[in-house]
C-alpha cells in the first residue's frame, strides 16, 4: 500500500515524513526520526516504555498510528531538557537514584512531566495509579515516587 | 584484608556518571543501533511445544520482495558437547546451539525453526509466513511431575541419568541427579520432638526486564564479525557465537549497548549468532529485536519447581534434621539452577544432619535461564515457608526460631566451606528491632518473615586507568552497567587515587577493548571488578610514586600518597612541593611516558550475603487478593559504595519476589502452548501494587575485599516468596503452598 505523507510537530519543530497506513507512531519515531529515545518494551501498550504526549495528551506511541500524528503536536523524551537543562523531572531522578537500568526512565518521566502539569501536588496513591501504566522492573518503584514527590515540590517553589 | 579506614568518597550518594544520558534519551540501548544498508532479521518459531520437524520449504519465502537471506537449522554447524563455564547459568554449547535454531524436533512453543532477512520488518515477517514447515506433533511433557514418570514421553531420546553411580539402563527426562547430605537425617529426625514435612510448587516466571533482546551484527567477506547487543556479558556473547557458528573468537567483536535490565536472563544468546549469519548470507548487517511476545515464549525463564522439604526440631526450636526433595525445571535442555537452589536451601542454618536430593528435569518449556540468585528463591521459598509451619507449631517468633540456628562466622555451610564473617544474625536482630515489626495490625491483616541467601560470586575481571593529561581520570572495564555500576568503579577510583569522584570517567569497552572480563552477573561487578579497578588505581599510585621520586632524587619508598598528592614520607630531607595527580600527568612525558594503570584477577573470597526481610499484607475476603501493606527489607551488605544503589537493589528484588509470589506465572494450554506471553496476563508488579520498600543496611564487612564489599544484587529476591506466603498464612488463617498466590487461589483456599 502506497505511503502517507505527514505534517507534524515533534518536540516544536515542524517534522515531514512518509509512512505506511499501518505503522505506529513509535516505529515512526525511531526508525523513520531516529529518535530513539522513546523505548519499545512490549508493542502492546502495557509498559509505557513508549510513552509520549499527543496534543499534551500521555499516549503509548505503539498503540497510535504514524498517520494520526498528522496536524498533531507530539512530545517525546529528547523534548524534555530545556536546551543544556535538565527539566527538574530529569534531575530529581538522577538524585535519587530513580533508575536503575534506565530502559524505563524515558517513559516515566514523559508521563511524570503529563502527571505534574495536570496535577501539581500529587498525593503517592495518585502518583501511583498515574504511573501504574509504566513498568519498571529494576526499583521497586520506591525511588521513582520519592523522585516525583520531590520534583512536584521543587515545581512548586518549594525548597527540598 | 579489610582495612579499617575513614572514606572519602565511597558512602557517597553521587549522581551516576550515564544518568545523563539515561534521562534525557540519549543512551543508546541495544535497540537503538543502526547501519547504512541494514536489513531487518526475524523468527519464525514452532507453534507446537514439541513435535518433529519433517521439513522445512523456503523456496517461495526466498522469492518474496525484500528478502535477502532466509536460513534454517540446517545452516549451522554442528556443534561439540561442551560444558558452558565462567556465566551464570548451567548448560552445554551443544545445547545451546541448537535452543538458537531448532534441527530435527521443536522443543517448545516458541523455538526458533527458521529466520528471514528482509528490507523491512513487514516484509521479514510476510517472508515467515511463507516458509512451510511440516511438523509430527509428540506429547507435550509440562510438568516434573510428568516428566519423571516412568511413561514419560522423551524429550532427548538418549538422555541418561547424570549423577548416579551407574548409568541408567534407559534414558529419562532426568539429566541429572545429586545429592548433599551430613550426618544422618534418621538420628536426627529420631531427636526431634517435632518433625513437619510439607510439598511446595512454584511456577515458571520470567525475569521481565523490560528491554527485548536486541541486537544489530554485521561480517566481511574475510569473516571478521561486529555485533552490537544489550548483554550482561559481551565476552560470553563472543565465546557463545563463537561456538554456536564455528568461528574464532578472535573474529568477533562485540561491543555491548547499554542494558535495559537482565537480573541472569541476558547472560546468553538467542539472536546474535542467527544475525551475524543472516548478515554473511546476505552480505548486509542485520539487526534483530525480539518482540515481548518472543521474550516470553523463547528467552529463558526460571525454573517452575516442586520442592518436597521435611524438618524435625526440639521444642526450644533447635533443628535436628532437614532433607529436600527438589526438582527443578530445566526447560527443553539440562541445565536448570538445581545445584545453587541445593546449595543454598539450608545454608543460613546449623544443622548436624540433612539429605538434599535434587533433581535436573527436561520439560517442553523454553531453556531457563539465569534469575536473580539463579535457584535459590524457589527452594528456599520452601524451607523458609516450612519453618514458618514449624514455628506455629513450637509457638515461637519466627525470627527467634531461625536466631536460635543461625550460622555464624565459623560455621559449616551446607554446601561445604566454613563461613567468614558473615551478618545473619544481624540481620536477625535488626528486623527484631525493627519498629515495623512493632506496629500493630488490623483484620485480614497479617505478617510474615524469611530469611534470603545467596553465596555471590567472584570470577575474572580486568581493569585499565589512564590519567589523562590534566590528571582526569579514564576507567576502562568490561561490565555493562546495568544498574549504576559505572558509579560503583567511579567512586573506587576516586577513593583509592583520592581524587574529587567528578573529575573519574568509567568507560564499558567492547571485547576487543578491554580485558577478558566475566558477566555482570553473580552480584559479582561491585566486589570483583570494584577490586580490579582498586588494584588498577593501586598500579597508578605506584607509578606516581615513582614519577615524584625520580622527580625529587629520592627512593620511591620514601614517598606516600595522600589525598591525591605524591609526598615525602616524614623525615625524609627533602625540600619540595607535593605533586598532584595532575602535576604528575602534566609531566609524565619526561618521567617515562603515560600513566596506565592495570590489574586483571580472578576475584576470591565472594563474601555470602544473608537477608531478613518481612511485611504485612491484607486479604480481600470476597477476592482473595492480596495487598502488600509494609515491606521491609534488611540485608548484610558488607560495605555500601553508593548507598542509593544498594538500597535499589533491595527493594527491586524485593518487587520481583512479590510478584513472583503473588501474580507472575506462566500459562500453558493442555497441548503446551504458552497463553500469555505479554504484560498484560503476564503480570509484573505495577507502581500501584506496592508500597514503599523500606530498606536497613547492614554493613559486616568482607574480609576478603580492601573495603569490605560483598555482593549485593541477588539476595534480595530470595526471601520475599516466603515473606509473602508466610505473611498471607497470618492474614487468612490457611496456608497455600503453591505459587502464586493470585486471588483465585487464595479465594479457593479461604472457602475451603
Amino acid at each position: 500500500m502506497a505511503k502517507v505523507h505527514v505534517t507534524t510537530t515533534v518536540n516544536g519543530q515542524p517534522v515531514e515524513y512518509l509512512c505506511a497506513p499501518e505503522q505506529s507512531l513509535l516505529d515512526v519515531l525511531r526508525e523513520t526520526l531516529k529518535l530513539t529515545g522513546t523505548k519499545e518494551g512490549c508493542a502492546t501498550g502495557d509498559c509505557g516504555a513508549c510513552s509520549v504526549t499527543v496534543d499534551g495528551t500521555l499516549v503509548c506511541a505503539c498503540l497510535v498510528l504514524g498517520v494520526e500524528a498528522n496536524g498533531r503536536s507530539i512530545g517525546t523524551i529528547e523534548g524534555v531538557a530545556d536546551g543544556e537543562n535538565l527539566h527538574p523531572i530529569q534531575q530529581k531522578f538522577l538524585e535519587h537514584a530513580a533508575l536503575q537500568c534506565g530502559i524505563c526512565t524515558p517513559g516515566l518521566i514523559v508521563a511524570t512531566k503529563s502527571l505534574l502539569e495536570s496535577n501539581p501536588s500529587p498525593s503517592e496513591e495518585e502518583i501511583r495509579y498515574y504511573l501504574a501504566g509504566n513498568l519498571c522492573r529494576c526499583t521497586g518503584y520506591d525511588k521513582i515516587v520519592r523522585a516525583v514527590q520531590d520534583a512536584a515540590a521543587t515545581m512548586r517553589g518549594e525548597a527540598a | 584484608m579489610s582495612e579499617v579506614r575513614n572514606f572519602r568518597a565511597i558512602g557517597q550518594r553521587v549522581i551516576r556518571p550515564d544518568g545523563v544520558d539515561k534521562v534525557t534519551g540519549r543512551a543508546n540501548f541495544g535497540a537503538d543501533f543502526s547501519l547504512p544498508g541494514m536489513l531487518y532479521g526475524r523468527v519464525l518459531r514452532s507453534p507446537h511445544a514439541h513435535a518433529r520437524i519433517v521439513s522445512i520449504d523456503t523456496k517461495r519465502a526466498a522469492k518474496m520482495p525484500g528478502v535477502h537471506a532466509i536460513v534454517t537449522g540446517a545452516d549451522f554447524p554442528g556443534v561439540q558437547s561442551e560444558e558452558i563455564t565462567g556465566g551464570e547459568g548451567a548448560g552445554n554449547y551443544k545445547d545451546l546451539a541448537v535452543n538458537v535454531m531448532a534441527r530435527d524436533k521443536a522443543l517448545y512453543h516458541g523455538h526458533a525453526v527458521a529466520a528471514v532477512a528482509a528490507a523491512s520488518i513487514a516484509e521479514a515477517e510476510a517472508a515467515l509466513a511463507a516458509i512451510k514447515v511440516k511438523y509430527e506433533k509428540l506429547p507435550a511433557v509440562m510438568d516434573v511431575d510428568t516428566a519423571m514418570a516412568d511413561d514419560a514421553a522423551l524429550i532427548e531420546e538418549d538422555l541418561y541419568t547424570a549423577g548416579l553411580p551407574e548409568k541408567p539402563t534407559k534414558p529419562s527426562n532426568i539429566a541429572m541427579v545429586m545429592e548433599l547430605k551430613r550426618g544422618d537425617v534418621e538420628v536426627g529426625f529420631r531427636d526431634a520432638d517435632v518433625v513437619v514435612e510439607e510439598t511446595y510448587r512454584t511456577p515458571t516466571v520470567h525475569q521481565g526486564y523490560i528491554e527485548p533482546h536486541a541486537c544489530l551484527a554485521t561480517i566481511n567477506q574475510g569473516g571478521q564479525a561486529t555485533v552490537w547487543c544489550c548483554t550482561q556479558g559481551h565476552f560470553d556473547v563472543r565465546s557463545s557465537t563463537s561456538k554456536v557458528l564455528a568461528m574464532n573468537v578472535a573474529d568477533i567483536r562485540v561491543i555491548p549497548s547499554e542494558i535495559g535490565g537482565g537480573f541472569g536472563g541476558k547472560t546468553t544468546v538467542y539472536i546474535e549468532p542467527v544475525a551475524v549469519l543472516l548478515s554473511k548470507k546476505s552480505g548486509r548487517p542485520v539487526k534483530m529485536t525480539m518482540t515481548r511476545e518472543e521474550v516470553f515464549r523463547a528467552s529463558g525463564p526460571a525454573s517452575a519447581t516442586k520442592c518436597v522439604i521435611k524438618i524435625g526440631a526440639k521444642k526450644d526450636g533447635t533443628l535436628t534434621a532437614m532433607t529436600a526433595w527438589l526438582a527443578y525445571e530445566a526447560g527443553a535442555f539440562r541445565g536448570s539452577s538445581l545445584a545453587p537452589g541445593a546449595m543454598c536451601i539450608f545454608a543460613p542454618y546449623k544443622v548436624d544432619h540433612f539429605l538434599i536430593r535434587g533433581f535436573d528435569v527436561l520439560v517442553n518449556k523454553p531453556k531457563v535461564a539465569a534469575y536473580r540468585a539463579p535457584g535459590a528463591p524457589q527452594s528456599m521459598y520452601a524451607c523458609e515457608s516450612l519453618l514458618d509451619e514449624l514455628a506455629r507449631k513450637l509457638d515461637l517468633d519466627p525470627i527467634d526460631l531461625r536466631l536460635k540456628n543461625a550460622v555464624e562466622e565459623g560455621s559449616q555451610a551446607a554446601y561445604g566451606p566454613k563461613f567468614n564473617a558473615i551478618g545473619f544474625r544481624e540481620c536477625l536482630e535488626a528486623a527484631k528491632r525493627h519498629p515495623n515489626y512493632a506496629l500493630p495490625l488490623g483484620p485480614n491483616e497479617g505478617r510474615g518473615v524469611a530469611a534470603g541467601f545467596w553465596f555471590n560470586a567472584g570470577m575474572q575481571s580486568s581493569a585499565e586507568i589512564h590519567i589523562n593529561e590534566n590528571g582526569t581520570v579514564t576507567v576502562i572495564e568490561g561490565n555493562p552497567d546495568i544498574g549504576g555500576s559505572r558509579a560503583s568503579m567511579a567512586l573506587m577510583a576516586a577513593e583509592e587515587l583520592g581524587v574529587p569522584y567528578d573529575r573519574v570517567r568509567v568507560q564499558i569497552a567492547d571485547t576487543e577493548s578491554a580485558g577478558y572480563t566475566n558477566v555482570t552477573g553473580g552480584s559479582r561487578v561491585t566486589f570483583a571488578t570494584g577490586m580490579a579497578v582498586i588494584h588498577a588505581a593501586r598500579d597508578i599510585v605506584g607509578q606516581c610514586k615513582q614519577r615524584a621520586a625520580a622527580t625529587w632524587g629520592i627512593d620511591a619508598d620514601m614517598v606516600d600518597w595522600q589525598d591525591g598528592h605524591a609526598v615525602p614520607k616524614p623525615g625524609v630531607n627533602a625540600d619540595v612541593k607535593p605533586l598532584s595527580l595532575a602535576d604528575i600527568a602534566g609531566n609524565a612525558a619526561r618521567t617515562g611516558g603515560p600513566l596506565l594503570g592495570r590489574a586483571s584477577l580472578n576475584a576470591r573470597g565472594a563474601g555470602p550475603g544473608f537477608a531478613v526481610n518481612f511485611a504485612d499484607v491484607r486479604v480481600d475476603p470476597d477476592t482473595g487478593k492480596l495487598d502488600v501493606l509494609r515491606y521491609t527489607a534488611i540485608q548484610d551488605v558488607g560495605k555500601a559504595i553508593h548507598p542509593s544503589y544498594v538500597e535499589g537493589q533491595l527493594q527491586g528484588g524485593a518487587a520481583q519476589g512479590i510478584g513472583w509470589a503473588l501474580n507472575e506465572e506462566y500459562v500453558y494450554d493442555a497441548n503446551g502452548v504458552m497463553e500469555n506471553a505479554g504484560f498484560l496476563d503476564y503480570r509484573v508488579p505495577v507502581a500501584s501494587d506496592l508500597p514503599m520498600i523500606d530498606t536497613q543496611l547492614v554493613e559486616v564487612p568482607n574480609p576478603s575485599h580492601p573495603y569490605g564489599v560483598r555482593g549485593v544484587g541477588e539476595t534480595p529476591i530470595v526471601a520475599p516468596l516466603a515473606v509473602i506466603a508466610n505473611a498471607a498464612h497470618s492474614a487468612t488463617g490457611v496456608r497455600i503452598r503453591e505459587l502464586p498466590l493470585s486471588p483465585p487461589r487464595v479465594l479457593a483456599a479461604l472457602e475451603g
